[in-house]
């Protein structure tokens, strides 16, 4: 026997000595033992890095390190960085850089890139990426990292400012929250529970179809003391269901004796660690009966078969369409029909925080902290499953690892909750890396076939498309995505008449929910594809075949809406020139290759609705100003990496007339900010936005009013007092004077915005969206013919965002889509039961991402703030449409299937070479 | 509450290891990942500070590289040229974080059909030397690790060092990888191989081995026999598919089988072209 044992290291340059079972992970005595959560857990595997510390000034990841093996070793830290109260000028240049996004990789980042800087104070680009290639990272796209690595001492390079009163819009801020993510301050789902919380683990199905019984679990109890409850769907106080949807909550907290997929929880062990990490799930009393599963949308489509939900015969959730004018007659009379079939995977988000939060029971309200993309939905979702009022439950958002639409849904909510509910003890639960793939949302995989038709003069006639979409075993965002299809697919072309049918499909598979685009990359692949081979067909440029059919605005959508902004054509007229070079290169080096390699350029297109399909999605904003002088922004928009905590101020701060610096942030907090909506849909920037922007205008003009000054007066803020100059007058307002709420606050400034969506009629035809954000980008690869292996070298993305708020988070906004676009495009496929970890499901590395040359396109949106438009999801729907472009052009095969993986492509240059 | 010893000498070491069976843990890269979410309830040695394992070292015939000696050991040590494939290996395993902490000898341990010590060593006719309290004894590497993470070390044993010899004439070689992305990646393929140079620019031996397309890299003997004497700078042309029999590949998440075959064929050709380029 081995008792615990001291472990005396240098920690971040001073002595320590911890005792601890000497086989434990060091990341997790880090973080357990010595309360350094900087240092992060996303898969303890070694397969991600973000864990990096510094041992012996070697970086290493410090989940694969036996806490015994510390022992005299010198560590260094996140927290370790900094010294004497001053960051780094490493810390210095990823802020400067916007090198952190969501922030949870960063601190991994930065411990790879001291270690290089160490060692050489002055790396290439290739010396950066070797350095950083056991990071990853899902945010960024990586390329404002190596920005910041190769310029470290010289932050001014980033140009990035601290704006002065009215010049914050358009400014490139640093991002308000950027700094506690350089030092390891940051908190995320899993860093901050009480020192006396439980753990929570879920047991989780092993099956993909299946029937259980649950034994004496009293057994139990006797052989781990440190047990305290195993939940079970008997447990649930309200209703044992959950679901995006009001109406449609058909996903079990705790499976209730049927489970239809493999990861589907079926209960809940809460206890100390040991105990609940313990205990084996083979040891637990669970009688399982396996049942046939159907596997993929052919298994459930197919007459007959058993189906997984009994009020959705035929395994079909719903169908989605949209019809203007005859799609056949005019597929008929068109000069050039083409069609193609094509096919796309379950895609995994694999942000690199895995889900993590606690529950803390208050008398009779509920506390959650969790990392969410959706605070005031996680409310109402848990207080159904509690049996409470939704104001029983607050929500408090810790910093968010990254989302991607996985964490729209609900993860550790209710079960944190009904425990800490029923044991009235703080509990927390973090995912596992496998249990998260497992257990969580999905991309949709999709199968489309798609007919496209043109007059030989290249203008579109006419489209027809059917697109089936494996929803898997629940309902989650099927609904949505089934809808958004069918009004994007036509592609963001002007055409007269289009058809367009979708359906969700059951399947013992994962559950399909959000993820970035919501159906809308899948239709980009197909569309853009098409639009390819109509371009050949005419014998025009692919550019400007799109250039010619780009909706303008003015022009009726496929719903029949006409848009105020539409910055299409711009974006193409942009990307022309290098477009035109790079294909003329690429043809003269492919007639003169004699090696293995291929060059080719592929453009894509594509539009985004920004908002809610059809539904309403109200955003309110409140800013105070407090008896101090102080102004806060109560803003219920969750940052999940993509800079909101930032943008929302800087609308604030220009709509009041005061500095950022002078803005007080509380956010996501329900009991403390109105509800913003969620962090989805690309709708932050352009639905909060207005809401912020509004509420600053409020405030404005209460103090305007109160003042008695005009519309002009520029106001300064000063301990208790408000300083309002008017020309050469200045009054002032002694705020002590002013009656205070229970914030503090004397004046409270509202806004409110709900963007102008409307329903659809039952051809679809209506105006879904408020605005649509329209982007086109260019692919530039290398094929490796022999191999099949593609390089991507370069990408360029036009992006037509009304109106950039903040152009250096537009940008990494930019480059992190292309990152995913290139992932979809070439390696993600998640198998299910084959991929869950972060070594068999590859997220592309900082070796995968070449130069991304974003260029800002500005068509103001005359609804959006300051006419802004979303961003997130149109960065990644344009980007695989290009590259399966760009090798068409290189070696001439035609691809309908992502992702394109080295053995396919080569089967596919094989086949079309006759071999 | 499991064992966890951490002997200071190799001894010690042995003595405990006739004792009873115990998991051997160095660099932790391939203990940990197959634990994630389960009890690290295994009786462990830790054998990290076994001093006499660490380092690479040159003898008079050959070289020995320490059990405990880690990628960035064999990236950072000068080597002569026959060790280029390793060194090469050595950058593709994993991030840095990986290469700073794995050793080559627990890569071999591992003995997964994707590992990427096994195609260089083999090809360096490397053997394996095994320490227990009863004597040490040296196996041939394609004889040390039998199947899918199958070797012929006994519980009482541990791997002491990995011994390369000495080319009997100048050696170059290369190593190819082929993956789905630029790093962290496990092969769909790889190739190493080494050739020994004859005063008249032929070659006077070559030795091929191919990973990830077989449960053991293999080497390929009838290539190999055919290589010999041939022009150094012409090598690659020398490759037929007839050659690639020795390998079995599998259909998995990462290639089908006949994928890995068809890559396997253009990487042995490019290793050799390589290795003309070298020479």
């Amino acid at each position: 026997m081995t008792p615990f044992q001291d472990v005396r290291f240098t920690l971040n340059g001073a002595p320590v000595s911890v005792a601890a079972d000497p086989v434990r992970r060091l990341a997790d005595v880090l973080r357990r033992d010595l309360a350094l959560t900087g240092t992060k857990i996303g898969c303890d595997a070694g397969d991600c890095g973000a864990c990096t510390v510094l041992m012996d000034g070697r970086q290493i990841c410090s989940c694969l390190v036996p806490v015994a093996q510390a022992e005299g070793r010198d560590v260094t830290t996140v927290e370790g960085l900094a010294s004497n109260g001053a960051h780094d000028p490493l810390q210095q240049a990823f802020h400067a850089f916007g090198a952190a996004q969501c922030g949870i990789c960063t601190p991994g980042m930065l411990m790879a890139a001291s270690d290089l800087l160490a060692r050489n104070p002055r790396p290439d680009e290739a010396a950066v990426l070797d350095a950083l290639g056991g990071v990853l990272c899902r945010c960024t796209g990586y390329r404002k990292i190596v920005d910041a690595v190769l310029h470290v001492g010289d932050p001014a390079d980033a140009g990035t400012i601290d704006p002065p009163a009215g010049g914050a819009v358009g400014a490139r801020a640093a991002k308000t929250d950027g700094i506690p993510k350089l030092t390891g301050a940051e908190l995320f789902g899993d860093d901050a529970a009480p020192a006396d919380a439980l753990w929570l683990r879920a047991v989780r199905s092993p099956y993909w179809s299946a029937t259980f019984e649950i034994g004496d679990i009293a057994p139990l109890f006797a052989r781990h003391p440190g047990l305290v409850r195993v939940l079970t769907a008997a447990d649930v106080p309200g209703n044992n269901g959950f679901g995006i949807y009001p109406d449609v909550k058909d996903q079990p907290v705790l499976a209730d004796g049927r489970v239809r997929y493999r990861g589907e929880a079926v209960c809940a062990l809460v206890g100390d660690y040991d105990a609940v990490f313990g205990i084996r799930d083979e040891d637990l009393p669970i009688a399982w009966t396996e049942r046939p599963a159907l596997h993929g949308m052919d298994a459930a489509l197919e007459a007959g078969a058993p189906v997984l939900h009994d009020d959705r015969p035929g395994n079909v959730l719903a169908e989605g369409y949209a019809a203007k004018g005859d799609a056949e007659a005019a597929l008929a009379a068109s000069d050039i029909v083409v069609e193609g079939a094509f096919e796309t995977g379950f895609v995994e988000h694999a942000y690199i925080e895995p889900e993590a939060g606690w529950a803390q029971r208050n008398g009779d309200r509920l506390e959650i902290a969790v990392s969410t993309q959706t605070p005031y939905m996680d409310r109402d979702e848990v207080a159904q499953i509690i049996g409470i009022a939704p104001e029983a439950v607050r929500i408090v958002p810790t910093a968010c690892g990254g989302g991607f639409g996985g964490k729209l849904d609900i993860a550790v909510q209710p079960l944190v909750g009904i425990a800490a509910w029923l044991l009235d003890r703080p509990v927390r639960c973090v995912f596992t890396r496998p249990e998260s793939m497992a257990a969580t949302t999905k991309r949709h995989p999709s199968r489309i076939r798609a007919r496209y038709g043109c007059n030989r003069d290249g203008r579109l006639t006419g489209f027809a498309f059917e697109g089936d979409f494996n929803t898997g075993a629940y309902t989650s965002w099927g609904l949505t995505v089934k809808d958004r299809v069918p009004i994007h697919a036509t592609g963001p072309y002007y055409v007269p008449a289009m058809r367009a049918r979708s359906r969700a499909v059951f399947a013992n598979d994962p559950v399909s929910g959000a993820f970035r685009g919501f159906g809308v990359p899948q239709a980009a692949i197909a569309h853009d594809a098409l639009m390819d081979m109509m371009a050949e067909r005419c014998g025009m440029d692919p550019l400007e075949f799109r250039l010619l059919n780009a909706l303008r605005r003015g022009q009726p959508t496929a719903t029949g809406q006409i848009l105020q902004s539409a910055g299409l054509d711009q974006c193409l007229e942009a990307l022309r020139p290098r477009w035109r070079m790079a294909r003329e290169a690429a043809e003269a080096f492919n007639a003169a290759a004699n090696g293995p390699v291929r060059r080719g350029v592929g453009i894509g297109c594509m539009w985004y609705g920004c908002g809610n399909t059809s539904l309403s999605n109200p955003s309110t904003m409140r800013v105070g100003l407090a008896q101090d002088g102080g102004v806060t922004l109560y803003s219920g928009a969750q940052d999940i990496g993509q800079g909101t905590n930032t943008t929302m101020v800087q609308a604030a701060a220009d709509a009041l007339g005061v500095p950022m610096r002078d803005i007080r942030l509380v956010w996501g907090d329900t009991d403390r900010t109105p509800d913003s909506g969620k962090s989805s849909a690309s709708r932050q920037a352009y639905v909060s936005g207005n809401a912020a922007k509004l509420a600053g205008e409020d405030l404005r003009a209460q103090i305007l009013r109160l003042a008695n000054v005009g519309g002009d007066a520029a106001i300064g803020l000063s301990a208790g007092r408000i300083l309002l100059r008017e020309d050469d007058a200045v009054r002032e307002i002694d705020l002590g004077a002013l009656a205070a709420d229970s914030n503090g606050d004397v004046l409270l400034g509202e806004g409110y915005f709900d963007p102008p969506a409307g329903q659809l009629d039952a051809n679809g035809q209506g105006s879904p969206y408020g605005t649509y954000g329209f982007a086109a980008q260019t692919a530039e690869v290398e094929v490796d013919i022999a191999l099949g292996t593609v390089r991507v070298t370069r990408i360029d993305a036009a992006h037509d965002v009304g109106r950039a708020l903040n152009p250096t988070q537009v940008e990494g906004q930019i480059q992190g889509g292309v990152a995913q676009g290139i992932g979809l495009a070439l390696m993600e496929e998640y198998v299910p039961g084959r991929t869950e970890n972060l070594h068999d499901y590859l997220i592309p590395t900082i070796g995968d991402v070449p130069e991304i040359v974003p260029v800002i396109v500005e068509d103001p949106e005359p609804t959006g703030p300051w006419g802004a438009k979303g961003i997130g999801e149109p960065a990644l729907c344009a980007t695989a449409p290009a590259i399966f472009g760009a090798i068409r052009h290189a070696t001439g095969v035609r691809v309908t299937r992502a992702p394109c993986t080295p053995d396919r492509l080569r089967a596919a240059i094989l086949a079309q070479a006759g071999k | 509450m499991p064992l966890y010893l951490r002997p200071g000498s190799l001894d010690e070491a042995l003595g405990a290891l006739a004792a009873g069976s115990l998991t051997v843990v160095s660099g932790g890269t391939d203990f940990y990942p197959a634990r994630v979410g389960r009890p690290l309830d295994d009786d462990v040695m830790d054998i990290s500070r076994l001093a006499g394992l660490r380092g690479i070292s040159e003898t008079a015939s050959g070289w020995r590289i320490g059990a405990l000696a880690t990628w960035t050991d064999v990236i950072e040590r000068p080597l002569p040229a026959l060790f280029d494939a390793l060194k090469q290996a050595a950058r593709e395993v994993g991030g840095m974080q990986i290469q700073n902490r794995g050793t080559v000898a627990g890569n071999l341990c591992n003995a997964s059909p994707a590992a990427d010590g096994v195609p260089p060593l083999m090809a360096m006719d490397a053997t394996v030397e095994l320490a227990s309290a009863s004597g040490t004894r040296a196996l041939r590497l394609d004889a040390f690790i039998t199947g899918n993470r199958r070797t012929v070390r006994r519980t009482d044993e541990i791997v002491t060092a990995i011994l390369v010899p000495k080319p009997a004439a100048a050696a170059s070689s290369a190593f190819l990888k082929l993956g789905a992305r630029r790093y962290l990646v496990i092969s769909i393929a790889m190739v190493a191989a080494v050739a020994e140079r004859a005063h008249d620019g032929t070659a006077a031996a070559v030795r091929v081995a191919v990973g990830s397309c077989s449960e053991v890299a293999r080497r390929l003997p009838a290539l190999e026999a055919a290589l010999v004497g041939r022009d150094m700078t012409r090598l690659g042309e020398t490759v037929a598919p007839g050659h690639l029999a020795p390998l079995s590949p599998i259909d998995d998440v990462r290639g089908s089988g006949a994928y890995r075959r068809d890559a396997a064929l253009t990487l042995v050709r490019r290793a050799l072209d390589a290795l003309g380029r070298a020479a």
